[in-house]
């Protein structure tokens, strides 16, 4: 059973959430939309999938998902997923990490406050720095 | 000089504080090998032939005096006392212990610095002109604009995993002097017809190996959208660009396999869905990295004229002194290119000395430029005389600026991994090949450029004499190629006609002229092309790569490879007497 981060706390998960949809970095989130819309079967979670330490597709795929296509709910980055990661994948709009073998779940936790700001737009603060700074 | 405020700073000392932890790990076994490279490389370290290198951002290309004493300290106590200055104007230092590199990079911090970017798949230092704020040609500071862009590039949340490296290069003036069409995007300031500021967006150009001049997706892009535009870009590139070969992962190939105008509809479509978004610009930011920026407090003086003489004085006002926005100014090259010395290479004690120069004659600021030689860009014109002998004495007073022996040239085999072959020596046999200033300065403006291999550090593809070093059997040899042009105006304050760089800004791409060359070979080759050139030119005025273009490589590749075994002072001998 991989660590899960969820909420920036370590928790267990015997069994994965009902109605997972997993995505791979290769497809295009706009097939959920009608989904994420209301329209279809229900999603319990959305997991998005990262086959290499640094392929950086999901991170456009989880962005496109929240902004885009309204999504509200759990939203799951999985496979190469090491403290490295966590902080820009939170402000994209990842809230659940399953974290990959090997990894120290109890230090990655302190990844999420690598940095105190950044500088961009992002989804947990669409106000980019400089309106912030400004006012 | 971007003054950073208290979040700037935190940004930085949290990076350092994340890569110390970063290097830890790796050192103690808990981070593999192939993890830590791409966690290293965003912060400058590569580990080469002999040693790593870390690679340290100079943002745009500016520098303060402190910044400069703190890089000389810095090659002295964790080097062996010299830096390399790159074409992306970054310093690059060759002999950094990987477990030193947190330290060094806390050390940067202290003065603003950082090595955040420089390389790795992400978006690079952004690049400008070295003469931004004092051009006479100058349409917007292209340093405000780049500040904006460095702090929007950096830790880029969305970007950090690009298919491959990105780098942008703003230019602000009418001339392009920052190679626009060979940069993933290229931003070129232009006012509409209202006076209002906007940006030529070109994109999917780049040299290595497969080199491309980029394509304009949007003649006027309103400044406002400038951020918004470059996520729509960037995200269509993240999620399309080939990440399946990395020959092919560029930005260039997407635009290419998919065709400019579907590219650009892409891009278009989600720019509309982005536009007027939160990252919109606004007046306020503007203002506010301009009120950061340090501005020199000039003085109100007269143009100081010096008569035109024989003298080396005055042949280094010719090449190395350029026009100034203000009266009785001027902006001073200070060549890093002196016969002997490798392009770009520089010891603490000249940066020590450069500083206190850069303190004395200009403000306590200088620049660093994609030729490898260095600006100061606020010098008064009564103070020049003194400011040459002070460089003369340092041998940072070549008079080559625009000419043959200003080689851009990459570490090379003598350094790089990567390398097929050297290119520092042939730099330098090249150089002393064409000691003679007055044949030189006859010679007039020539871009020459080395790679050793073909990523194109060297930018080779756009030297109007192109030099790339190629592997055969194991062996050094060398391509030659002619006719590139990076869309660089040279600086026309010789003459007074400001404008001459107008109809220079699309660049080119050289030919290779044909079969490669024995290293001991390539100066005679050059003098051979030189030899030709002078031959076909209709007057000084026509420029090596004026004819080039005018020709073809024809005439050219004839007289190179017609009895390449004689000499070229013999064949010149031989050529008078028939």
């Amino acid at each position: 059973m991989p660590t899960l981060i969820r909420n920036r706390q370590i928790v267990d998960e015997p069994l994965p959430p009902p109605d997972l949809v997993v995505l791979q970095v290769t497809d295009d989130p706009a097939v959920l939309a009608d989904r994420i819309g209301g329209r279809g079967a229900p999603i319990g979670a959305i997991a998005v999938h990262f086959p290499k330490f640094s392929d950086g597709r999901g991170y456009s795929i989880a962005r496109l998902l929240r902004e885009r296509y309204g999504y509200k709910g759990e939203l799951r980055a999985t496979g190469e997923v090491a403290r490295d990661h966590l902080y820009a994948m939170a402000q994209c709009g990842f809230d659940a990490f399953e974290l990959r073998a090997g990894e120290d779940a109890r230090a990655a936790l302190g990844a999420f406050g690598d940095f105190s700001e950044q500088y961009q737009s992002t989804v947990t603060q669409p106000s980019p720095l400089f309106r912030r700074r400004a006012g | 000089m971007y003054r950073y405020d208290n979040i700037d700073q935190r940004l930085v000392d949290e990076r350092v504080a994340q890569f110390r932890d970063q290097t830890r790990r790796f050192l103690a076994g808990e981070l593999g090998e192939d993890d830590f490279r791409a966690l290293r490389l965003r912060n400058g370290l590569y580990v080469q032939r002999y040693a790593p290198m870390l690679r340290i951002a100079i943002p745009y290309g500016l520098l303060s005096t402190k910044q400069l004493r703190k890089l000389a300290s810095i090659a002295r106590n964790y080097d062996r006392g010299y830096g390399h200055f790159s074409t992306r104007q970054n310093l690059q230092l060759n002999w950094p212990k990987l477990e030193q590199v947190p330290d060094i990079l806390a050390e940067l911090a202290t003065v603003e610095m950082h090595a955040i970017q420089t390389s790795g798949n992400c978006v690079r230092n952004i690049t400008a002109d070295h003469f931004a704020g004092v051009a006479r040609d100058e349409i917007v500071d292209s340093f405000l604009w780049c500040e904006l862009i460095r702090q929007w590039s950096t830790f880029h949340p969305e970007f950090n995993y690009l298919p491959r490296k990105f780098k942008i290069a703003v230019n602000g003036a009418v001339a392009d002097r920052v190679a626009t069409f060979v940069h993933d995007i290229g931003l070129h300031a232009v006012k509409d017809a209202a006076g209002d500021i906007g940006f030529r967006v070109i994109v999917g150009g780049g040299l290595g190996r497969t080199p491309s001049v980029g394509h304009v997706i949007r003649e006027f892009l309103p400044w406002p959208h400038l951020l918004t535009y470059l996520d729509a870009i960037l995200r269509v590139y993240n999620l399309h660009g080939r990440r399946d070969n990395i020959h092919k992962a560029r930005i260039k190939i997407l635009v290419k396999e998919r065709g400019v105008e579907k590219f650009r509809d892409e891009v278009e479509a989600e720019w509309l869905r982005l536009r007027d978004g939160p990252a919109t610009v606004t007046a306020e930011e503007i203002r506010r990295i301009e009120a950061r920026f340090t501005r020199p407090q000039y003085q109100k003086l007269a143009d100081v004229k010096y008569p035109e003489t024989k003298t080396p004085f005055s042949a280094w006002m010719k090449r190395n002194v350029h026009a100034h926005q203000q009266p009785g100014y001027a902006a001073v090259s200070v060549s890093l290119k002196k016969t002997g010395v490798p392009p770009g290479d520089m010891t603490s004690a000249q940066m020590e000395r450069i500083a206190e120069l850069a303190d004395h004659y200009s403000f306590g600021e200088l620049r660093v430029t994609h030729e490898q030689n260095l600006v100061f860009a606020d010098v008064r014109q009564s103070e020049l005389p003194g400011l040459w002998h002070a460089l003369r004495e340092l041998g940072l007073a070549t008079p080559n600026i625009g000419l043959l022996t200003n080689i851009v040239c990459c570490p090379g085999g003598d350094f790089c991994s990567l390398a097929n072959a050297k290119s520092i020596p042939v730099a330098e046999a090249i150089q002393r090949r064409f000691e003679d200033l007055d044949y030189l300065h006859d010679i007039g403006e020539l871009d020459l450029n080395i790679s050793g291999c073909m990523n194109a550090c060297g930018h080779h593809h756009v030297g109007h004499i192109g030099i790339l070093g190629v592997d055969k059997n194991g062996e050094e040899w060398y391509q030659v190629e002619i006719g590139g042009n990076q869309g660089q105006s040279t600086i026309s304050n010789r003459d007074g006609e400001g404008n001459r760089g107008l109809s220079l800004i699309s660049a080119s791409l050289g030919k290779v002229i044909g079969p490669s060359f024995a290293r001991a070979d390539v100066p005679d080759v050059i003098e051979r092309l030189i030899d030709a050139y002078l031959g076909l030119r209709d007057s000084e005025n026509e420029r090596f790569v004026d004819v080039v273009h005018r020709t073809g490589v024809e005439p050219f590749k004839k007289h190179v490879y017609a009895n390449l075994d004689q000499k070229p002072a013999d064949r010149r001998r031989a050529l008078a007497a028939a």
